[in-house]
C-alpha cells in the first residue's frame, strides 16, 4: 500500500450517501505528491462529492479521508480551516465573490490569512493574475466577465497562497476549445512548475487523459478500474470501454429502464 | 403514516437546526464587531435603503389612524385626546410591528435572496474552502446590522406618524385639534416605560427577521427555484412570527 | 454540521418551549389569575344583574375572589353563583353577606363581602346565606310609579336613591385591574 511519503491524499473505504442513494460503496483512492491524477465517470456518479469529502465539507458515512498524514474528519475546526489553507479549490463555474473586483477576489486568501503589507499583496495578487493571463482584467467585476475568463480568475484565486494541492471540479466542461486549451495548459503548468498536486474531476475523456499522470474511473459507487493513462485505454472493462469511446450504447443502457415494451405503450391506450 | 413522520421531522430537524444556527451567529458576534467595516456596510443596504419605504409608510398610518380616531373622539367630545392616543397606538403597537413588518418584506427578502444566490453560486462554499467562515464574514455582520437597524427605523416610523407628516398633520391642520394640546397631551400620555417597551419589541423583531432572512437563505437548495422559496418563506414566517410575537411581549409587558 | 436526529429533537424541545410561552402568555393576559389556591362558596340571589363569570368579587373594597360560575336554580327559581376566595383569606365569618354592587355608576357589577360575628369562618363548599340582589332600575322607578300618594313618598324615595348612590360611590372598589 502506498503511505504517505507518496500520497498527498488516501482515501479508505469510503462510503458515503444521502437517503436512499449510495454515492460511494467503499472506494480507495490515492492522489500521488507532485502528479496529476484524474478522476473520472459517467455523470452523476458523485465526482464532485469526492472533492467535498477530501476537503473536509461533507462527512462520509464509513471510511477516512487523509491529507498528508492526517485524518480530515477527526479535526477540529482550526485544524481544518489550516489544511484548508494548503487545498486551492476550482468550482465549476468559478464561484468568485460577485461583490468584489477581480483583484480584491485574489486579494482575498490574502487579506484573510496573511498580515503582508497592501504593496506586497498587490504584488503576489499581479503575479497571479499574470499567471493565468489575466492581469489587464484586475479591475473588472466578475459579471463583466466570461466564463473562461471567471474560472480563470478563480483559478488565481485557488493559487494565491501557494498551495499544495489543487482540486479542480470539471474545468472544461462547457467550454470552446481554445478556452479549454488554455486551462489544460495551467494545470500543466501549474503542475508541473510549481509542484502542486492536482486532482482533476472531469468527464471530457480526451483532455483529461492528455494531461494527466494517473486516473480513476468511478461508476456506481465503486472505483471501476485505476491506472495510468494508457493502462486505461487498454482496459478490458466493457463499462470502461463504452465510457472511454463515447459509445452510445452498453453497460450503461441508452434507453431508460421500463417494464413495457415500445409496442405496449404505443398501443396501451387500445389494449 | 411515514409521510406524516417526513413531513413532521424535517419541520422540526429544520427548527432545530435554526437554533444551532443562531447559535453559531451569536458566537461570532464578536469577530464581526471586529471588522465594523463590514457591519457599517450592510447597516446601509439593510437600514438607509430601507428609509423611503419607512418614512412614507409611517405618515400614511399616523394620518390615517388621525381620521380614524378623530371620528370617534369627537363623538364623546374627547377630541382634545387625539395626540396622546395617536402616540401610544404607535409607540406601542403599530411602530414596532409595522416597521417589522415592512423590514421583513423589503430588508429580509433581500438578505435571503442575496445569501441564497451565494449558496447557489458556490461563494459560500468557496469560502468555506478558503478556510474563511461564512458565518462571521458574510452571515454575522447581516445579523447584526438588522438587530441595529430595527429599533433605529421603527423610531423614525412612530416619529412620522405622531409628528409632523402624519397624525399632526391631519389632527391639526386638517381637523382643527388645537397643536398645543396635542403635543402636551402626548407628554402627559406616553411614559418612558412606554418608549423603553417599544424599544425592545423593536429589538425583539429586528433579531428574529433577520434571523429567518439568513437562515433560509444559508440552508436555500442551491437551485433558482430553492432561492425563490427561501425568500418568499422569509416573509411569510417573519411576519407571522411578528406578530405572534407581539402578542407574548404585550401580554408580558404591558399589564 | 449536527445529526440530523440531534436537529430533530432540539426542534421539538424548541417547539414546547414556544407552546409552554403561549400557555403562560394567555394565563397572563386573562383576569389576573390567583397566583394560588382557591376554595369555592356559594350564594343564591334574586337576581344577578350584570354580574359575569369572572366578575371581582371583593371585602372591604379588596379583591379577594372571582365569580366562577353562575346557574339558574330550578328549586328555589334564584341564581346560583359559585365564587373562589384565595386561599389566604380563610378566616371570614361564615354568616358575612354577599350583596352585588356597580363598580361607579355605570361600571361593572361586582360582589361585595360584609363580614359577620360568628367564630366559624367559611370553607370549602359553605353557602353565603344572606345575599341582596342587585338592583334593577326599572322596577326601583315601578315602586314610585306604583306609589299612591303624595310627593313626600317621592321624595322620600328619592332621598332613599341618592343615600345609596352615595353609599355607592364612597365604597372604594377595589383593584379590579
Amino acid at each position: 500500500m502506498n503511505d504517505t511519503e507518496t500520497s498527498l491524499v488516501s482515501v479508505r473505504g469510503l462510503r458515503f450517501g444521502y437517503g436512499s442513494r449510495l454515492i460511494y460503496d467503499g472506494v480507495d483512492v490515492d492522489i500521488r505528491r507532485g502528479r496529476i491524477t484524474a478522476i473520472m465517470g459517467p455523470s452523476g456518479t458523485g465526482k464532485t462529492t469526492l472533492l467535498r469529502l477530501i476537503g473536509g465539507q461533507w462527512r462520509p458515512n464509513a471510511g477516512t479521508v487523509r491529507f498528508d498524514g492526517e485524518d480530515v474528519h477527526k479535526q477540529s475546526r482550526a485544524g481544518l480551516y489550516r489544511m484548508r489553507r494548503r487545498m486551492g479549490m476550482l468550482f465549476q463555474h468559478g464561484a468568485l465573490l460577485t461583490d468584489l473586483t477581480v483583484f480584491e477576489n485574489v486579494a482575498y486568501p490574502l487579506r484573510e490569512h496573511t498580515r503582508l503589507a497592501d504593496a506586497l499583496i498587490r504584488d503576489i495578487v499581479l503575479m497571479k493574475l499574470e499567471a493565468v493571463g489575466l492581469r489587464g482584467a484586475a479591475e473588472l467585476y466578475p459579471e463583466e466577465l466570461s466564463g473562461g475568463m471567471a474560472r480563470r480568475v478563480a483559478l488565481a484565486r485557488a493559487i494565491a497562497l501557494d498551495p499544495d494541492m489543487v482540486m479542480y471540479d470539471e474545468p472544461f466542461t462547457g467550454q470552446d476549445p481554445i478556452s479549454m486549451g488554455v486551462l489544460m495548459r495551467l494545470i500543466r503548468s501549474l503542475n508541473q512548475s510549481l509542484g502542486i498536486t492536482s486532482i482533476v474531476v472531469s468527464h471530457d475523456v480526451g483532455e483529461v487523459l492528455s494531461i494527466a499522470d494517473y486516473a480513476y474511473i468511478v461508476h456506481g459507487g465503486k472505483v471501476l478500474d485505476h491506472g495510468t493513462p494508457d493502462a486505461i485505454r487498454g482496459s478490458s472493462s466493457e463499462l470502461v470501454r463504452q465510457f472511454l469511446e463515447g459509445r452510445h450504447d452498453g453497460p450503461i443502457a441508452f434507453h431508460y429502464k421500463t417494464a413495457r415494451t415500445f409496442e405496449e405503450d404505443l398501443m396501451g391506450e387500445t389494449a | 403514516m411515514t409521510g406524516v413522520w417526513l413531513v413532521l421531522s424535517s419541520f422540526l430537524a429544520g427548527l432545530g437546526r435554526a437554533q444551532f444556527f443562531l447559535a453559531s451567529i451569536v458566537a461570532a458576534i464578536p469577530a464581526a464587531l471586529g471588522r465594523p467595516r463590514l457591519v457599517v456596510q450592510q447597516l446601509y443596504s439593510v437600514g438607509v435603503l430601507s428609509l423611503i419605504i419607512i418614512v412614507l409608510s409611517g405618515s400614511f398610518v399616523g394620518m390615517v389612524l388621525a381620521l380614524q380616531l378623530y371620528r370617534t373622539l369627537i363623538r364623546f367630545g374627547a377630541e382634545e385626546s387625539l395626540g396622546s392616543l395617536i402616540a401610544l397606538v404607535i409607540v406601542r403597537e403599530l411602530g414596532p410591528v409595522v416597521t417589522a413588518l415592512l423590514f421583513a418584506g423589503r430588508a429580509g427578502s433581500a438578505l435571503a435572496a442575496e445569501i441564497g444566490l451565494m449558496r447557489a453560486t458556490d461563494q459560500l462554499s468557496a469560502m468555506e474552502m478558503m478556510a474563511v467562515d461564512p458565518v462571521r464574514r458574510v452571515i454575522a455582520p447581516r445579523f447584526l446590522a438588522g438587530v441595529i437597524a430595527m429599533p433605529l427605523l421603527a423610531g423614525i416610523f412612530s416619529v412620522m406618524a405622531i409628528g409632523v407628516a402624519g397624525g399632526h398633520a391631519i389632527g391639526v391642520e386638517l381637523l382643527g385639534v388645537d397643536a398645543g394640546s396635542y403635543w402636551s397631551q402626548i407628554r402627559a400620555g406616553v411614559e418612558i416605560d412606554d418608549i423603553r417597551q417599544s424599544f425592545v419589541k423593536a429589538v425583539v423583531f429586528g433579531a428574529t427577521v433577520s434571523w429567518i432572512a439568513v437562515y433560509q437563505g444559508y440552508h436555500a437548495v442551491p437551485t433558482s427555484e430553492g432561492v425563490s422559496r427561501a425568500t418568499t418563506s422569509t416573509v411569510v414566517v417573519s411576519s407571522l412570527s411578528i406578530l405572534a410575537l407581539d402578542f407574548v411581549l404585550t401580554a408580558f409587558m404591558f399589564r | 454540521m449536527q445529526s440530523r436526529a440531534l436537529e430533530i429533537l432540539v426542534g421539538f424541545f424548541v417547539c414546547l418551549g414556544v407552546a409552554a410561552v403561549f400557555v403562560l402568555t394567555f394565563r397572563v393576559a386573562s383576569l389576573d389569575t390567583f397566583g394560588g389556591e382557591t376554595y369555592s362558596v356559594t350564594a343564591k340571589f334574586g337576581n344577578i344583574g350584570g354580574l359575569k363569570a369572572g366578575s371581582a368579587v371583593t371585602m372591604a373594597g379588596v379583591r379577594v375572589g372571582r365569580v366562577r360560575a353562575i346557574e339558574f336554580d330550578p328549586q328555589s327559581y334564584e341564581a346560583r353563583v359559585t365564587i373562589d376566595i384565595a386561599k389566604r383569606y380563610d378566616r371570614i365569618p361564615a354568616d358575612s353577606s354577599a350583596k352585588i354592587l356597580t363598580a361607579g355608576l355605570l361600571g361593572e357589577q361586582y360582589i361585595g363581602l360584609e363580614p359577620g360575628g360568628l367564630d366559624e369562618y367559611l370553607t370549602e363548599g359553605s353557602e353565603l346565606e344572606l345575599t341582596q340582589g342587585a338592583v334593577v332600575l326599572e322596577n326601583l322607578i315601578g315602586q314610585f310609579l306604583a306609589q299612591d300618594g303624595g310627593d313626600d313618598k317621592l321624595a322620600e324615595a328619592i332621598g332613599k336613591l341618592a343615600e345609596s348612590l352615595e353609599q355607592r360611590k364612597a365604597q372604594p372598589q377595589g383593584d379590579a385591574r
